[in-house]
C-alpha cells in the first residue's frame, strides 16, 4: 500500500477524480487526508492550513468529511440516527438550526432517504445506503467532500445517479475529491483528473484531456488493443 | 410449597436485579470496548464499602451518599482506564483482559489496606416490615434492589435510544473506524463507556450492601457471576443482561431451595458452561452481539 512522491491538489468549488486501478494506493491517500494513517511522511494542507496528525473528529471539524469505502454505514441504527450522527460535530457545537436546514437540503437531493427514514440503516439497498452514507457525511456540512469509491457495486443507472448528485453539489460550492475505479464515470464530471499507479501519479490534467489521452483509454477506459490497433477508436 | 416457591422466587428475583445490573456493566464496556473487565466486581465490592463507610460511618443521607458513592466508583473506573488500559502501547485484546485481572488484585488489595479484612453490614434502606404474601415474606429492601435496578436500566435504555451521545457510544461500537470519519471522538465513547459501566457496578454493590456482609473480597464472586449473568442473556445487549441476570438469581436460588444450598456458585458456572456448549451467543442472540 506504499505511495511515494504523490502530490495532488484540490482548488475550492473544483471537483477533481483521482483514478487508478485496485491497489494504486488511491485510498490510502484519501486515509492520510482524513487522519486515518499514523506514521507516514509528508504534508497535507487544508486552506494553506497543515492538518497533518489531526485525528479524523479533528478533520470533520476542520471541515473535510469523507465517504468511505464499503460506505460504512450504522446498520442496526435509523436512517435519521445516521444522518444525525453525521452532524454530531455540530450537534456539540449547538447549531441546531443549520442542522434543520441540512437535515432537509439531503432529504431533497436524496428522496427515498426521507421515505425511509425510520427504518433501520441496515434495510435499506445498495444505492440508497450509498446515498445514505453521502448524506451522513453532508450533514458536518464539510468544504471539502472525499468519496472512496462510490460507484462501487451499484448497478449503472444508480451510479449516474449518485455522480449527478456530486455534479449539483458541486454547482453549489461544495469542493470535491473523488475518487474512482469506474474511470470513464468519474472523469465525465470531473474539472480536472489525476492518474495515480502503484503508488505514484503518472497523469495529471483536465478530465477532457485524461479522457482523450490514448494511455489513460488503453489502461483505464476499458478499450481493448485490437480496437487500437484497428483505429476504431477515433 | 406453594409458599416455599414464593419464598425462593422472591429470593432469586432479588439476587437477579443485582446480577443483572452487574451484567449491564460488563455487556456495556464489552459492547463498546470488545474488553471483558475482570475488575468490574471489585467497582461492585467499592460500591458496597463506599456506601458502608459514607452512610453507615459518616452518617451522610442515603440518597446523597449514594449519588457520591457512584460518581465516585465512577471517577476510579475513569481513572483506571486514563492509567492502566489507555497507556498500553499494543492494546491487544490478552493483554488487556490481562491487566484488568491485574487491577482486580489492585484494587481488592487498596480494598483491603482501607477497610481491613472484616465484614461490614448496613441496615436495609427503609425499616418497613416485610409484606406477607401468600405466606412468603418480601423484604422491603428486596422491593429497593429491584425498583433501583430496573430505574437504573431504564435509564440507561433511554440514554442508548434518546440521546445523541447514546447514539454515538452505540456508533462507536459498530464500528471505530465509521464513528470517527463520522466526527465522534471514540476515545471520548471509551471513557464514557467505563464510566457508565464502572457506575452501574458501585449501583450493584450498593444496594446489595444491606442484604449481604460487605468486605473487601467481596467483588470477585459478584463479578462472576454477573459476568455469567451477561453470557446467559447475551453479551452486548442490556436486556439480555438483565434476563441472564434474573434467569440466574432465580435458578441459583431454586437450586439452593430444593437442592443443597452448597449448589449455590455449581450452578452459575454450569449455566455458564451450558450456555456456552448450546447457545454461544446468549439467550438474546442478536445478529451482531456487540451492540445494545
Amino acid at each position: 500500500m506504499a505511495i511515494k512522491g504523490v502530490s495532488l491538489s484540490v482548488a475550492q468549488g473544483e471537483l477533481v477524480s483521482l483514478i487508478g486501478a485496485n491497489g494504486a494506493g488511491k485510498s490510502t491517500l484519501l486515509q492520510a487526508i482524513c487522519g486515518l494513517l499514523s506514521r507516514w511522511k509528508g504534508e497535507v494542507l487544508f486552506q494553506n492550513v497543515p492538518i497533518k496528525g489531526i485525528d479524523p473528529p479533528g478533520i470533520v471539524r476542520k471541515g473535510i468529511s469523507m465517504v468511505p469505502e464499503g460506505r460504512l454505514i450504522f446498520p442496526p441504527l435509523s436512517v435519521m440516527d445516521n444522518l444525525k450522527l453525521g452532524a454530531y460535530t455540530m450537534y456539540r457545537r449547538k447549531q441546531h438550526h443549520q442542522i434543520a436546514q441540512d437535515l432537509e437540503m439531503v432529504m431533497t437531493l436524496f428522496p427515498v432517504l426521507k421515505e425511509r427514514i425510520h427504518q433501520p440503516a441496515g434495510t435499506l439497498s445498495g444505492g440508497e445506503q450509498q446515498m445514505l452514507a453521502i448524506g451522513r457525511s453532508l450533514m458536518a456540512r464539510p468544504q471539502l467532500l472525499l468519496l472512496d469509491e462510490p460507484s462501487m457495486g451499484l448497478a449503472p443507472l444508480l451510479v449516474d445517479k449518485i455522480l449527478k448528485t456530486l455534479v449539483d453539489l458541486r454547482e453549489n460550492g461544495l469542493t470535491i475529491l473523488l475518487v474512482e475505479q469506474n474511470a470513464t464515470a468519474a472523469l465525465k464530471i470531473a474539472d480536472r483528473g489525476y492518474v495515480l499507479e502503484t503508488g505514484r501519479m503518472v497523469l495529471q490534467g483536465t478530465a477532457a484531456d485524461l479522457l482523450a489521452d490514448e494511455e489513460v483509454k488503453r489502461a483505464y477506459l476499458g478499450k481493448d488493443y485490437e480496437q487500437f490497433y484497428e483505429g476504431l477508436n477515433s | 410449597m406453594l409458599q416455599e416457591l414464593l419464598q425462593y422466587l422472591f429470593s432469586g428475583i432479588t439476587n437477579g436485579a443485582i446480577y443483572g445490573v452487574i451484567a449491564v456493566g460488563f455487556s456495556m464496556l464489552y459492547s463498546s470496548t470488545e474488553l471483558i473487565n475482570f475488575a468490574h466486581g471489585e467497582f461492585v465490592m467499592l460500591g458496597a464499602l463506599g456506601l458502608v463507610s459514607l452512610w453507615g460511618g459518616l452518617g451522610i443521607p442515603l440518597p446523597v451518599a449514594f449519588l457520591l458513592v457512584v460518581i465516585g466508583v465512577a471517577v476510579v473506573g475513569f481513572l483506571f482506564e486514563r492509567l492502566a488500559i489507555r497507556t498500553v502501547r499494543k492494546p491487544n485484546p490478552i493483554v488487556l483482559v490481562i491487566i484488568t485481572v491485574g487491577a482486580s488484585i489492585f484494587l481488592r488489595g487498596i480494598g483491603m489496606l482501607t477497610w481491613g479484612k472484616d465484614a461490614y453490614s448496613v441496615p436495609p434502606f427503609s425499616d418497613h416490615d416485610p409484606i406477607d404474601l401468600a405466606g412468603a415474606k418480601l423484604l422491603s429492601q428486596s422491593i429497593w434492589i429491584v425498583g433501583i435496578a430496573l430505574f437504573f436500566v431504564i435509564l440507561l435504555h433511554l440514554f442508548f435510544k434518546k440521546t445523541l451521545t447514546g447514539k454515538a457510544m452505540i456508533a462507536c461500537a459498530i464500528s471505530k473506524k465509521a464513528a470517527w470519519l463520522t466526527g465522534i471522538p471514540s476515545e471520548r465513547m471509551v471513557l464514557l463507556a467505563f464510566f457508565l459501566s464502572t457506575g452501574m457496578g458501585a449501583v450493584a454493590g450498593i444496594i446489595i450492601a444491606p442484604i449481604t456482609m460487605c468486605s473487601y473480597d467481596m467483588g470477585t464472586m459478584l463479578g462472576l457471576k454477573g459476568f455469567c449473568a451477561a453470557m446467559l442473556g447475551g453479551l452486548g445487549s442490556l436486556w439480555g443482561s438483565i434476563l441472564g441476570g434474573f434467569i440466574l438469581g432465580i435458578l441459583e436460588s431454586l437450586g439452593v431451595g430444593f437442592f443443597s444450598s452448597s449448589m449455590k456458585d455449581a450452578i452459575a458456572f454450569f449455566l455458564l458452561l451450558l450456555i456456552l456448549y448450546v447457545r454461544p451467543g446468549g439467550i438474546i442472540m442478536a445478529k451482531d452481539i456487540k451492540r445494545f
